[in-house]
């Protein structure tokens, strides 16, 4: 049972570790509150689903597609949107509000057209549905790719953000984009990239829900929270907390499903989003 | 005296419009009323402070659930009271967890908020009771319904306009502008967002509970419905959420639209709503009301800086 | 009793002492001049006595009222006024407003008229008595900091903490500037002043203090410390404004 718990909980956390991942992006370095993130995952997630059934596309090929698409979505919905929001409100702290409400006019935006396209039934795909046996626990392969698929996208990151010198300009925009000019970095470059990065983690772990679970056009509320939470465990803007945090939460929903009740995943996410603001509102992983 | 003269004509003149009217154009004033209640309620507090509440839903939808639930087993006044009961306490627990922090951190809660109280309450119904979906049988007629939410809106507008007068409302715009400066200058920054939070929130919770009978068959899924989050605050913004008129003069437009575009474009509608919202945020940022009045400065331009 | 009373005040941001165990007195209607290189922990002291942040250890106590502890609203209340090193005004406000915001929640509590009459005395003081209707972010730098004042002012505190409140000023109005506060110690309130134009403190400060490193350096007459050796060699380097 134990056992179970912790390879279902891991497996489940390395989607969350990876959509936490791309929010992290997003609000650390561009500075953008994006609350329409559930929406573009679900997108992602409905996108792959049609190319499999209309024309069998398989879903890993499908995620090599995607991600990339992503990218340029995000980077596309920064530069017609977002730029102008940021040029308005210069030193102010006007953008935090206004990115908010701009995002909650996409959220409607996109859940409108992804009810059009896709209606508002629950969706899901058969695919590589079957047991694979792993320490005595039976774990569907599709699980087990979409965990890849995670722990590849999230770990290539993870290590570029540590070690590369554009990790670096990365690290100095998310930490004080005041003085990062003066160093001679594009700040509004390097939080176009950010926010298309994070875009392109968010259809990548949008990608690994369509292989695995049931969804349907108005769960992005749910996916954009579960992401904002697990951002808020680990502390705005840290990556390696984000990971630990979405490790963590897959582990708790797990844990919630499996022994209480599965209708109380989301009431368990509050709990924990409820304990971390009374006990450390900085993040666990953040400096106090 | 014409400031307070003129409201209160309209108000009568609204009071008797029920007699004049068919029961369609009821309806529409009703959802007038209730839109007015809530966008006004929800700039109460947001509106000043800057702190976006995204979950007007969630106290409109626990309005309607305690009705639906109570109202077999108490008289009418009783249920309303235990809904507005319910609400504060809602939101205390909220705002009591949240707003000693950063402003994001509300933004957050409230945002899942509606989808947390109607996943709990599926819950509870499906788990405990057995029952998922509930009739309230109460003997109102739409025009009583009415009545209530029109002196609801009006009593919100008085308070509003109270508040601007008090120690309280001067604070909640302060808050809005510097929280550094409003706590340095002695403000009780927690207590504050908290007391106008919670009167925001009670009143939103108590229009819930008004126009429930309205549905007559209630579930979590439809009094939880997010689009009322959504159009409250597009409601406010559009008309200026930091003025007492504001709120009204979005709401009225904005709910004639959505009911235009939901009846005659049944599936696209959302798509509308969301580009318009997109729209509000880009070009009106502070409301028609600010927005005519920067154009009225801007061909005078010497009233300013007489003014000044 | 003391007016003033810091004692071993202590702020530690990570592995950085900013105040290193200061401890510091203050009697009622001294002005005090608190000087130091850049990063000393002028400004960090200024937040520990103010409440804009909560000191690691140590104890600060006004008319034997414990400030420590306290949030920034109650020590406000408690009869603390400051300005900020950068200048914060409440761009949508008019004057008038901004300045009666203390006079309203503030030590003494005033509402209406009464609250009406310190914010508009507090707005005279400082010259801007005649805009007191205009628009706070229409303002020009200096009578963004004259509004500053006028607000502090109108907090009617006991005790008035001024960040660098001269600093920017062209030649006129420091003069100016220089007047109004030592119209302003006439009053009988204590202000502890940072500042780094020794003109200004040399004016206006008998006493000053002096802190290196989050430690206090050196402390008594003005003219004193400003030769004694150890402070002189903490601010070697430094390019002095008198």
């Amino acid at each position: 049972m134990f056992l179970t718990i912790l390879i279902l909980g891991l497996v489940l956390g390395g989607t969350y570790a990876l959509l936490a991942l791309g929010l992290t992006l997003q609000y650390g370095i561009a500075r953008i509150m994006n609350l329409a993130y559930g929406e573009v995952t679900l997108a992602a997630a409905f996108v792959l689903v049609a190319l499999f059934k209309a024309i069998g596309l398989p879903p890993l090929l499908g995620t090599l597609l995607i991600v990339p698409a992503g990218y340029g979505a995000g980077w596309l919905l920064y530069t017609v949107m977002m730029r102008p929001l940021v040029a308005r409100s210069g030193a102010s702290g006007r953008l935090e509000v206004d990115s908010i409400l701009a995002t909650f006019g996409l959220l409607f935006l996109i859940q409108g057209l992804l009810l059009v396209a896709f209606g508002a039934n629950f969706t899901s795909i058969s695919y590589l549905d079957r047991g694979v046996n792993i320490l005595g626990v039976s774990v569907a392969l599709n699980r087990l790719i979409a965990f890849g698929v995670c722990v590849v996208a999230g770990g290539a990151l993870t290590l570029a953000l540590a070690r590369t010198r554009w990790g670096m300009v990365m690290r100095a925009v998310a930490l004080s984009p005041g003085s990062a000019p003066l160093v001679g970095i594009d700040v509004m470059r390097v939080a176009r990239q950010g926010f298309a990065l994070g875009t392109a983690l968010a259809a990548c772990a949008g990608a690994s829900i369509a292989m695995v679970q049931t969804f349907s056009a108005t769960d992005g509320v749910v996916y954009t929270m579960k992401a904002l939470i697990i951002v808020i465990m680990g502390g705005v803007g840290n990556v390696p907390g984000a990971l630990i945090a979405g490790f963590a939460l897959g582990l708790v929903e797990t844990f919630v499903v499996t022994t209480i009740d599965p209708g109380l995943t989301l009431a368990a996410t509050f709990a924990i989003f409820l304990c971390v603001l009374l006990w450390r509102p900085q993040g666990l992983f953040g400096r106090g | 005296m014409i400031r307070i003269a003129l409201p209160l004509a309209g108000l009568v003149l609204l009071a008797l419009a029920p007699l004049a009217l068919s029961d369609y154009g009821l309806g529409l004033l009703i959802g007038m009323a209730g839109y007015v209640t809530l966008a006004s309620s929800w700039a109460l507090f947001s509106g000043h402070t800057r702190y976006i509440s995204l979950a007007t839903v969630a106290f409109y939808g626990t309005g309607a659930y305690t009705v639906a639930v109570l109202n077999e087993a108490l008289p009418y006044p009783l249920v309303l009271l235990a809904a507005g009961g319910i609400g504060a306490a809602l939101a205390l627990l909220v705002g009591l967890s949240t707003l000693r922090l950063a402003g994001v951190y509300f933004v957050i809660f409230t945002f899942g908020l509606a989808e947390l109280v109607r996943q709990l309450i599926t819950w509870y119904e499906v788990t405990i009771t057995g029952t998922l979906g509930r009739y309230i049988f109460l003997d109102i007629t739409p025009a009583q319904i009415y009545w209530q939410l029109l002196a609801l809106a009006a009593l919100t507008l008085a308070l509003t306009a109270w508040m601007h007068r008090r120690p309280l409302g001067l604070a909640l715009r302060v808050i809005g502008d510097d929280e550094v400066v409003a706590a340095h200058a002695g403000i009780n920054l927690a207590r504050v967002k908290l007391v106008a939070f919670t009167l925001s929130a009670t009143i939103i919770t108590l229009a819930g509970a008004i126009a429930s009978p309205r549905w007559v068959y209630v579930e979590p899924a439809i009094v939880f419905n997010p689009t009322v989050s959504f159009l409250t605050v597009i409601m406010a913004l559009l008309g200026g959420a930091n003025r007492l008129w504001g709120p009204l003069l979005g709401a009225v437009p904005l709910f004639l639209l959505f009911e235009y575009l939901s009846v005659h474009f049944p599936d696209t509608y959302p798509i509308f709503l969301g580009a318009l919202f997109i729209a509000v945020v880009f070009v009106l940022p502070e409301g028609v009301l600010a927005g005519l009045e920067k154009l009225r400065l801007r061909r005078r331009p010497t009233t300013r800086e007489a003014k000044a | 009793m003391t007016f003033l009373t810091i004692d071993k005040a202590v702020k530690q941001f990570g592995g950085l002492r900013a105040v290193d165990g200061v401890s510091l007195s203050l009697e009622a209607g001294e002005v005090l001049g608190l000087l130091g290189p850049n990063g000393s922990g002028k400004t960090t002291l200024l937040n520990l006595i103010s409440g804009a942040l909560p000191a690691t250890s140590g104890r600060i106590a006004l008319n034997g009222t414990v400030l420590t502890g306290r949030r920034p609203d109650q020590i406000a209340r408690a009869g603390v006024a400051r300005t900020f090193q950068l200048v914060r005004i409440l761009p949508s406000l008019t004057l008038m407003e901004n300045v009666m915001i203390p006079a309203v929640f503030g030590h003494r509590a005033h509402w209406g008229a009464a609250a009406e009459t310190v914010a508009r005395d507090a707005l005279e003081a400082v010259g801007l008595g005649a805009r007191a209707q205009g628009i706070a972010g229409d303002l020009l730098y200096l009578d963004q900091k004259r509004l500053e004042l006028a607000r502090a002012l109108a907090a009617e505190p006991e005790l008035l903490l001024l960040d660098e409140w001269l600093a920017g000023l062209n030649p006129t109005e420091l003069q100016e500037g220089i007047e109004l506060i030592r119209s302003l110690a006439g009053r009988g309130l204590g202000i502890i002043m940072v500042e780094h134009i020794m003109e200004a403190v040399r004016a206006l400060c008998p006493r000053s203090a002096v802190m290196n490193s989050g430690r206090l350096i050196a402390d008594g007459p003005t003219g004193d410390v400003l030769s004694d050796p150890a402070v002189i060699a903490a601010y070697l380097g430094e390019v002095e404004d008198a």
